[in-house]
């Protein structure tokens, strides 16, 4: 598999995007030494996030989500495959001068925020650490002014009573905006944030998904939004990656994704969300079994175990990502290509 | 026909160094066999504390200030513990929050069923292993992961085990404190037919804590919503969710966004629910209240029938007017 063969989860621009991932692959030996078994937790994804996008991974747990977000923040190396953040491949990113750059720009917002951050300082001192490590310029009152600001564009007013609390004064909501303000302290170009909402009362979680939506349009920031909730993934982003099995099976706007959705795990994954305005449309089957650990896999879908729709073919033949519309595509033998946009061939031409 | 459950004017207070936290205040509640009940309000509205009051498991420093609790005819606040040991499990079991937590990392999952067994039953080993991989099969695990540990299971399974386990003894009643509250989304909605295709299958009466209003929409008979210690509203399901009266089941439910239709600015609720140690003059929600009149602020609402709900809110005046309230709130919004 070719990365230029391969239609990506293209953003509508022709430059060179923010960020920009081809054939990225993070395989984990399990066991011991002389173990031959390999988990694939993400297998060849190539994807874009461009300037001032909300981009959300839409998957259960297992589905290789983390991984993905984790190899973003370079806190994994890729097995295979190679990540470019505005055209600069990552692994040429050696000194700490160059690692600092990025992870200046790429920061990330954890899933926890009652353990991410620190319960014996104030909730300034990562805001402050932030400036003091990553914009020397700042100094004295400024960096104090820059801390208040930020603390300012999260919702945490009024700032310089809110920065001097600790964290065990603050719930979940706040907590989870302190990780916002710690990450915009950096003024970065991206933001990861790891299911920024899941660990939050469903009466707090707007405020923050308004939040990010706020930060790309009063800062600018492009934010990579990891979720299990797709309903939360339309409501809050541009485009929309549905991973299973370590694979993209399924990319393309949120609207079109939703409204018409191609692969038969995103129609899981619509049954799944709840939604009280609607009658109960499925039974327990259809939304039953769990992502498979993908351990030293052998050609086919890996979705094919809980697909209502299998034929044989999915045992053979592992689909690959194939352009179902304008900027939709998916991978799945059954979705119908679509031959009138480029890589609408199956065969990836 | 009595009640499974009957819960009469239940208060409990946390005893701190600062003074008494009224944590429950003063809520009733009825359980009928066979019946599904769900509790929900944010983190700190006592629901956790009124499931726990119910179970008798309080512990220092919370303490059970008044009321009573009737399960199956008996008064449960006046038994003692050796009493209570042939009630709990047999008659009623607790399927905990966190079951990473709630679940012993060191013991197979057939040696903590057994645990379990013999605490509240003579059985022979041989009865044990037979109960056992008889509730786990009801849950749809194979009775292969008798062997299991914990860790060897995916969360799902876990809550699952964790439920297999409450249903060891066939229990009247099974009181569920968020149970799906660690899972995804589709180990979520796949939990929640389980438990209630069982329910069906074996009667037992469900009474469910959440946070997550929409998640048990599609399963519950009645909703209780819970603010600050208070009952706000109870109603049947469907009815809430049609036609909230409370302004605070109305922000619950207009906080999760939806997979249909056109995409609409969610506010869900600003605020946090109140410090229970200083709770706010009037009605407790008045605070974060969209449509609160001035007088909310002075005179405490009590909880009133109102068009087949129980509502504790000063829209809906003492003559239960069925038209009026539904009208300023939706002005409000718009």
């Amino acid at each position: 598999m070719t990365a230029t063969a391969e239609p990506t989860a293209a953003a509508p621009s022709g430059s060179e995007p923010l960020l920009r991932t081809a054939d990225l692959t993070r395989h984990f030996r399990l066991g011991g030494i002389f173990s031959h078994q390999v988990l694939h937790a993400v297998d060849d994804i190539s994807m874009e996030i461009g300037e001032r996008e909300i981009v959300a991974v839409v998957g259960e747990s297992g589905s290789g989500k983390s991984t993905l977000v984790r190899l973003l923040a370079m806190l994994y190396r890729p097995t295979r495959g190679r990540i470019f953040f505005r055209g600069r491949p990552l692994e040429s990113l050696r000194s700490r001068r160059d690692v600092l750059w990025y992870r200046r720009q790429v920061p990330m917002v954890f899933q926890d925020p009652y353990s991410s951050i620190n319960p014996v300082f104030r909730v300034s001192h990562g805001v402050m650490r932030n400036l003091t490590l990553h914009r020397p310029e700042l100094r004295g009152a400024a960096r104090r002014a820059e801390a208040e600001r930020v603390f300012e564009v999260v919702g945490l007013t009024p700032a310089r009573e809110m920065l001097a609390k600790f964290p065990y004064e603050m719930s979940g909501g706040q907590r989870q905006r302190v990780g916002f303000a710690q990450a915009l302290a950096l003024q970065p170009r991206l933001i990861l944030a790891d299911e920024p909402v899941s660990m939050l009362d469903v009466s707090i979680r707007a405020g923050i998904l308004n939040l990010m939506a706020e930060l790309r349009e009063r800062e600018g920031v492009s934010i990579l939004y990891i979720t299990h909730d797709i309903a939360s993934a339309r409501y809050v982003a541009d485009r929309i990656l549905v991973m299973y099995g370590g694979h993209v099976v399924e990319t393309g706007s949120a609207d079109d994704v939703l409204a018409d959705p191609k692969h038969p795990y995103t129609h899981l994954l619509l049954a799944a969300a709840p939604d009280p305005r609607e009658p109960a449309a499925v039974d327990s089957s259809a939304v039953a079994g769990e992502p498979p650990k993908v351990v030293n896999p052998t050609e086919g879908c890996r979705f094919r175990a809980r697909c209502p729709i299998a034929v044989d073919e999915c045992g053979r033949v592992t689909p690959r990502l194939h352009a179902v519309g304008v900027g939709h595509a998916a991978a799945c033998h059954l979705a119908p290509a679509d031959p009138g946009w480029p890589g609408g061939s199956r065969d990836g031409r | 026909m009595p009640a499974l459950l009957e819960v009469r004017g239940l208060s409990v207070d946390y005893l701190t160094d600062a003074g008494d936290v009224r944590a429950v205040d003063r809520v009733d509640l009825e359980v009928a066999a066979g019946e599904f009940l769900a509790i929900v309000g944010e983190s700190g509205c006592g629901k956790s504390t009124l499931l726990f009051a119910i179970a008798q498991l309080l512990s220092p420093p919370a303490e059970l200030a008044a009321g009573s609790v009737t399960f199956a005819g008996r008064d449960m606040v006046t038994l003692g513990e050796r009493e209570l040991r042939h009630v709990r499990w047999r008659d009623y079991s607790v399927v905990m929050q966190s079951a990473m937590n709630a679940l012993n990392p060191m013991k197979s999952i057939e040696a903590q069923f057994a645990d379990t067994m013999r605490a509240h039953a003579r059985l022979t080993a041989e009865a044990i292993h037979q109960r056992a991989a008889e509730v786990l099969r009801l849950v749809g695990i194979d009775p292969i992961h008798l062997a299991s540990y914990p860790h060897q299971l995916s969360g799902g399974m876990r809550q699952r085990a964790m439920i297999a386990m409450a249903l060891l003894f066939t229990p009247q009643l099974v009181i569920m404190d968020e149970p799906t509250s660690a899972l995804d989304v589709v180990a979520q909605r796949a939990l929640m037919s389980q438990i209630k295709e069982l329910q069906q299958r074996l009667g037992f009466a469900v009474v469910f804590v959440t946070h997550d209003m929409s998640l048990v929409s599609h399963y519950s008979d009645r909703l209780v919503v819970m603010y600050a210690g208070q009952i706000a509203e109870a109603a049947p399901t469907a009815r809430l969710f049609e036609r909230p009266l409370h302004p605070y089941s109305r922000g619950l439910l207009d906080a999760f966004p939806s997979i249909r239709g056109p995409r609409r600015l969610l506010t869900g609720i600003p605020g946090s629910p109140p410090d229970l140690a200083r709770p706010p003059s009037g009605c407790r929600f008045q605070p974060r209240c969209p449509v609160a009149l001035p007088e909310c602020s002075v005179r405490d609402p009590e909880l009133r029938a109102v068009d087949g709900a129980d509502v504790r809110c000063l829209l809906y005046p003492a003559p239960a007017v069925p038209v009026v309230p539904a009208v300023p709130v939706a002005e409000h919004r718009a």
